[in-house]
């Protein structure tokens, strides 16, 4: 009869309506600035500069090699090499930025700076809370900004971060000469992601890691 | 303060007003002060209205809805109408200004004008005309007017494919429309609104005699409400302003406030539809049981309003859109003949002697047909999942 179907789908909105008044599963919404959605490791948006130790700024992995910014297709990225050399985290000297900025709004998020990087300095960062009254100073990032330290990376990207942490332990110890005690010097947190099982570490890690350390 | 001095506040309070007015100003300063509250509790309501619906077809669709301007959102129209009114209002360079201009303030005044006759209360109605339904109906033909005028000078093809749209199903839906309310003016033998009302206040064992309480007034209060539905472009029926289709109809080229008025003019349609359906059917402002009279009357009518509303809301919130030839369908073949019918029906129950026999014979006059009719409906159809042969 004519209506029946009618009353089906009124019951079963009905049932929706007061449902969703009852049990908390039904709402999908994520009502987001009081409540978050979990991180999703896989993620990712623009690119940060990891650095070792506790000093931001002299622990920096970037050797200002320029590899990025030759490679970086929408050319966000500007470098600056010292002119001198200063003592990395692992007490090795190294030439590092003088200047370094990534164009947010230029960047297209193709994380290409990241897979041609040999040093593992710049990652992908998931932080998108970045709208800004000034489209143009506080969306052109220095390195003071873009400098985040391993610990963070090792919080966003757990798995691979762990997998770079064990390969640069590994790059180290074989770099390292015999009798001096190299892996003592090494950052805190790699003799720990060593002991991981390189096995766990995603095939989305980048596959292009350098030896140079 | 008796029950009777709270229900009839209002009256008494206008008659202390008009005291004060010298006696040649009393009738202009009477119909001021009547139709001001409407003025002012209606697009009140809608303004209720819109934030509920919009919170009610979020639950349905498992949302919360909006729940950021004011405490749990009830601020939200505050929010709509300051954006409105602050939005550019653009008119088309090729649209006929001035019809243009004239289509969404025509489309609220009928809507108002339909609350003329509508009595909101014991003694509470702005003119008690005795052809009040056939003036409730000739205003209600002024909404058909204002959508074409304003889908024909818009001068975009959507807009007048709405238009073309809207008016063929207001004018189809208005005969049922009108045909079901008939059986109510045979019952009460009057016109006049508050005439229908008082003849449903009584009670038999706590009971109303309302309408809808009868096999006659319980399908015509369905087919009424169906064709009320089609008649304020609601939702099944919503093909005028189909988004997916012609995105907005006739009010395609209206923005900010003009825009606005049109949603007004909308919704106090549908109220004033749905008014007339408790008038015609619901008993108006009475109570649903004799022990229930301490409450006013006003109280009763606008919770009745509200009850309705929540069901378009709830129709809204399940049905899809119809097809243009099921509309029309609909409307000539299933309203109709059941319309028709149930004038029969409304006639035997009047002629029948009272009792047990005049139930069965009137609840089987609109049970049969409407099986009947149904069946007929669906020969020919075969419900299946559809396949496509190209498109995957």
């Amino acid at each position: 009869m004519l209506g029946v179907g009618i009353l089906k789908g009124l019951a079963e909105t009905g049932r929706n309506f007061l449902g969703s008044f009852v049990s908390k599963d039904r709402l999908t919404t994520i009502q987001f600035p009081e409540e978050r959605a979990p991180r999703i490791e896989a993620t990712r948006n623009f690119p940060f500069l990891v650095y070792d130790g506790t000093d931001p700024m002299s622990g920096l992995r970037c050797v200002s090699c320029f590899i990025c910014e030759k490679e970086c297709p929408p050319k966000c990225i500007l470098i600056e090499k010292s002119t001198d050399k200063k003592p990395d985290a692992t007490g090795k000297p190294q030439f590092y930025p003088a200047q370094f900025q990534i164009d947010i709004s230029v960047c297209m998020s193709c994380q290409i700076c990241v897979e041609v990087c040999p040093f593992d300095a710049i990652k992908m960062d998931t932080e998108f809370e970045l709208s800004t009254q000034d489209r143009f100073d506080d969306l052109l990032l220095p390195k003071q900004r873009l400098a985040k330290s391993n610990e963070y990376y090792h919080e966003i990207h757990p798995t691979e971060a762990a997998a770079v942490d064990a390969e640069l332990a590994a790059a180290r110890a074989k770099a390292a000469p015999k009798p001096v005690a190299a892996p003592a010097a090494v950052a805190a947190p790699a003799p720990v992601a060593a002991t991981l099982e390189p096995a766990a570490a995603p095939a989305a890690a980048p596959d292009t890691k350098g030896s140079a350390v | 303060m008796t029950p009777e001095t709270i229900d009839q506040i209002f009256v008494i309070t206008k008659h202390w007003l008009l005291g004060y007015v010298p006696a040649a100003l009393q009738p202009i300063v009477s119909a001021i002060l009547s139709v001001v509250p409407i003025l002012l509790a209606f697009p009140l309501l809608f303004a209720i209205t819109t934030v509920l619906e919009r919170k009610g077809l979020g639950r349905i669709q498992n949302r919360y809805g909006p729940n950021r301007v004011g405490p749990l959102g009830i601020l939200q129209p505050m929010a709509d109408g300051i954006k409105s009114l602050t939005k550019e209002d653009v008119v088309p360079r090729a649209a006929d200004q001035i019809v243009h201009f004239l289509a969404p303030i025509l489309i609220v005044i009928a809507a108002f004008l339909a609350y003329a006759v509508l009595p909101i209360g014991r003694n509470m109605v702005v003119v008690n005309l005795n052809a009040g339904l056939l003036y409730f109906f000739a205003i209600g033909s002024m909404v058909e007017l204002a959508v074409f005028m304003a889908g024909w000078s818009s001068h975009s093809k959507y807009s007048l494919l709405g238009a073309m749209r809207a008016v063929a199903q207001m004018i189809s839906y208005e005969v049922p429309l009108v045909l079901a309310s008939i059986v109510v003016i045979m019952a009460a033998g009057s016109l006049s609104t508050v005439a229908i009302v008082e003849a449903q206040t009584g009670y038999t064992y706590t009971f109303p005699h309302w309408f809808v309480f009868t096999p006659w007034g319980f399908a015509g209060f369905i087919l009424f409400m169906i064709a009320a539905t089609a008649e304020s472009n609601r939702s099944p029926f919503d093909l005028p302003e189909g988004e997916s289709e012609i995105i907005a109809g006739y009010y395609i080229e209206y923005s900010g406030f003009k825009f606005a008025l049109f949603f007004l003019g909308e919704y106090l349609g549908m109220f004033a539809t749905s008014a007339l359906a408790i008038t015609l059917f619901l008993g108006g402002w009475s109570a649903p049981f004799s022990w229930l009279t301490w409450i006013p009357s006003y109280l009763w009518f606008f919770a009745k309003l509200l009850v309705l509303i929540g069901i378009f809301i709830w129709i809204r919130g399940t049905l899809p859109r119809l097809r243009m030839d099921q509309l029309m369908g609909m409307a000539w073949k299933f309203m109709l003949p059941m319309t028709l019918l149930n004038l029969i029906t409304a006639g035997v129950w009047h002629f029948m002697p009272g009792g047990i026999l005049r139930w069965i014979v009137c609840t089987a006059m609109v049970v049969v047909p409407c099986i009947l009719l149904s069946r007929s409906m669906k020969q020919g159809k075969t419900l299946q999942v559809r396949t496509y042969r190209y498109a995957e």
